[in-house]
């Protein structure tokens, strides 16, 4: 039973976080580039989406657009509900790195003859990746340790079958099965982030 | 090596940074094979000149033709110039994420579209000739400075460009490094490689230089063969301007005389 | 439409328990960043210190607070502490300790990043100019520790009020589950109480939240150089 639910929350954790990562990206190259009028929607929506609770996102989602006439399900809801909390700190996240690439860098590749999309992606994006990793991994952790209230738009995840046999037969394989089920999915992320960082600092940045 | 022919002709040329002119009509030919050296003070806009060859500065008068081809059109394809036009930059700026070879392999791979093998046969040998083909694998923060400047001097060559610009290149190096780069630069110069070199070391601006032009105040002031220009300047102001340069050993002469005198 | 937003809204005392609502979210919040600078400012000294032990143990109890949600602490503290060791404590308890706890481990780590990212020459060119070891802290150190800290310490206070509806799990009446309870009642009359009702509440957070991030950015900016 706690290993479907895990299974759950990873999937639904990895669609977040992949779709994060593309809306991000999207919203601070608009930003970095400064397109005109999307950059102001871009802006609103980012100030909106983190200055609000994932949880309120997910109640306005799950039980107010249906309302309205827009029946989403409850997976859907979480993957949406996720995407638009995370595509916006990834965003600040990659935006954080895209400035950190001086223009000198953007010169340099401009003069051997780089266009637009190739300058973004053999010498912006990889600098800008490196200094933004410690961002984008905060942000990806905080992203999983968010799915645990995805049992509100009544998906069967880990807090949700956790909370039946906590409030019923509460044993202490429970406590801990809860708690090594959280630690199995999001340590080796949390670890895995942490040698790449060490990876990238030793790969020679910072010329 | 000059043949006749004018690769560059400038004419007349204006740039603004908000309200102050830093080009105030510049007019200058550089003709194939040509090793043209531009000294002057800094703020003279000698920087600004070769930033506008190279499409970094917009341009707000006058004509650029290159290879008879107008830069100052708006319609100008610069990625395709650019690979005409190699630049080298003061502070070297390679991309600190690529290993040296891999700085010089991007252009030629994903901008020019060559094959691979043919693009490192160009790398290897341009790397074995500033004595940097074992360090092909070194990130530039692994690199001294002389090394950083001389791969990235290479980066540009690996295009085959018609033309190189070095802004100051020299600038940020220490000084026993600085050697090491102009020898490279000097070398291509015997070679017949068509350059224009900003940059204050005087020495070499006279062993390099076919003709050197001195710049003040977004104008050419003078425009001189080199030996001309630091025996005999044409104006006050290159005299004023050499004359910063021959402090150090004017004020040397007099401290021998005096200890000479006692 | 505009009608029925108003009508959920004055209906009975739905406004009034919906600022009620607020209040015990920002109790939990506040109370929790309070404590958490409290015991969050010893602990990061402690880990920037070169003291052997205190800081491993430090540095596991950050990472463990760092990748546990903080839903699974309150429902471990929640469920599971009375049944354990028969501790009973009330939910409103409960969430202050687990959000203090939390708070505290992500204080202490930005408290040592202040610390440690202050150039070694700052003290030795405090002392080189004849100043003693406390004059050194008063006049050097802490003047530029506390601007380090500050947009840090109002970003965790946002997150802090933005992680409160999961009180929400152990049935405290904060401003989500006020907000359902509302929609419960009148969702049968007022077909689109839902929506004015989590629309209320995502404004209500906006509208918190929002000043103090630009209040944190505007810091952040100020004091950067």
């Amino acid at each position: 039973m706690f290993l479907a639910a895990a299974k759950l929350t990873v999937i639904l954790g990895c669609w977040g976080v992949l779709l994060s990562i593309v809306v991000g990206l999207f919203c601070a190259v608009v930003r970095f580039y400064r397109v005109p009028l999307v950059r102001w929607l871009v802006g609103a929506y980012i100030e909106l989406a983190r200055n609000t609770p994932l949880m309120v996102q997910l109640f306005f989602l799950y039980f107010g657009l249906p309302r309205l006439g827009l029946v989403l399900e409850g997976e859907t809801c979480a993957i949406v509900g996720l995407t638009f909390l995370g595509g916006a700190y990834l965003a600040e996240a990659f935006r954080g790195g895209l400035l950190a690439v001086g223009r000198d860098q953007i010169e340099a590749g401009l003069s051997i003859g780089l266009n637009r999309l190739q300058l973004l992606r053999y010498v912006i994006v990889p600098q800008a990746l490196a200094v933004s990793l410690p961002a984008i991994s905060a942000t990806v952790i905080f992203l999983l340790k968010e799915t645990s209230v995805f049992s509100i738009v009544a998906l069967p995840d880990l807090m949700y079958v956790a909370k039946d046999l906590l409030k019923e037969g509460n044993s202490a394989e429970t406590n801990l099965l809860l708690v090594i089920s959280y630690l199995a999915v999001i340590l080796p992320v949390s670890l895995f982030f942490g040698w790449l960082e060490r990876r990238l600092r030793f790969a020679g940045f910072g010329s | 090596m000059i043949t006749g022919k004018d690769v560059l002709k400038i004419t007349d040329l204006k740039k603004n940074f908000d309200q102050t002119a830093v080009l105030k009509g510049l007019t200058l030919t550089v003709r194939q094979g040509e090793v043209l050296v531009i000294i002057g003070p800094s703020g003279c806009g000698k920087s600004t000149l070769l930033r506008c060859l190279n499409g970094l500065e917009s341009v707000n008068g006058g004509q650029i033709v290159f290879g008879g081809q107008y830069l100052t059109d708006p319609q100008t394809n610069w990625s395709r110039v650019r690979q005409r036009i190699g630049m080298v930059f003061q502070n070297y700026e390679l991309f600190p994420h690529l290993t040296a070879l891999e700085n010089i392999l991007l252009g030629p791979l994903r901008v020019q579209g060559r094959k691979r093998p043919e693009a490192l046969a160009t790398a290897e040998r341009w790397l074995t000739r500033v004595g940097l083909w074992d360090r092909r694998d070194s990130f530039p923060r692994q690199l001294s400075g002389g090394q950083k400047q001389r791969v990235a001097i290479v980066r540009a060559l690996a295009m085959d460009p018609e033309i190189m610009l070095f802004d100051e290149v020299t600038a940020s190096l220490d000084p026993e490094m600085v050697r090491e780069v102009l020898d490279v630069i000097l070398n291509l110069a015997r070679e017949g490689l068509t350059m224009l070199i900003v940059t204050h070391e005087m020495a070499f601006a006279r062993a390099v230089a076919d003709r050197l032009i001195f710049m003040d105040e977004g104008r050419i002031v003078e425009d001189a063969r080199p030996e001309v220009f630091f025996q005999n300047p044409a104006t006050e102001r290159a005299r004023r301007f050499l004359n910063i340069f021959h402090f150090d050993e004017i004020h040397k002469r007099q401290g021998e005389e005096r200890d000479a005198g006692d | 439409m505009l009608d029925s937003a108003l009508s959920v809204l004055r209906m009975g005392r739905n406004l009034p328990r919906l600022m009620e609502g607020l209040g015990v979210t920002l109790e939990i919040s506040l109370v929790s960043v309070a404590l958490s600078i409290l015991l969050g400012v010893p602990m990061g000294l402690l880990m920037a210190s070169r003291r052997p032990l205190a800081p491993s143990f430090l540095r596991l109890y950050l990472e463990f607070i760092r990748v546990m949600p903080i839903l699974v602490l309150l429902f471990l503290f929640y469920y599971s502490l009375s049944k354990f060791w028969n501790i009973n404590l009330s939910a409103l308890t409960v969430s202050i300790l687990v959000f203090t706890l939390w708070g505290a481990a992500e204080m202490g780590d930005l408290v040592r990043g202040a610390v440690t990212s202050l150039p070694r020459h700052q003290w030795d060119s405090g002392r080189a100019l004849g100043l003693t070891e406390s004059q050194v802290s008063v006049y050097v150190v802490i003047p530029q520790a506390v601007r380090r800290l500050l947009p840090g310490v109002i970003n965790l206070t946002t997150r802090m009020i933005k992680t409160t509806p999961f009180v929400f799990f152990i049935n405290l009446p904060d401003l989500v589950k006020v907000g359902q309870q509302i929609v419960e009642v009148s969702g049968l009359r007022i077909p689109l109480a839902s929506v004015w009702v989590y629309g209320t509440i995502f404004v209500i957070y906006f509208l918190i939240c929002y000043p103090i991030s630009i209040l944190s950015r505007y810091l952040e900016r100020r004091w950067q150089s």
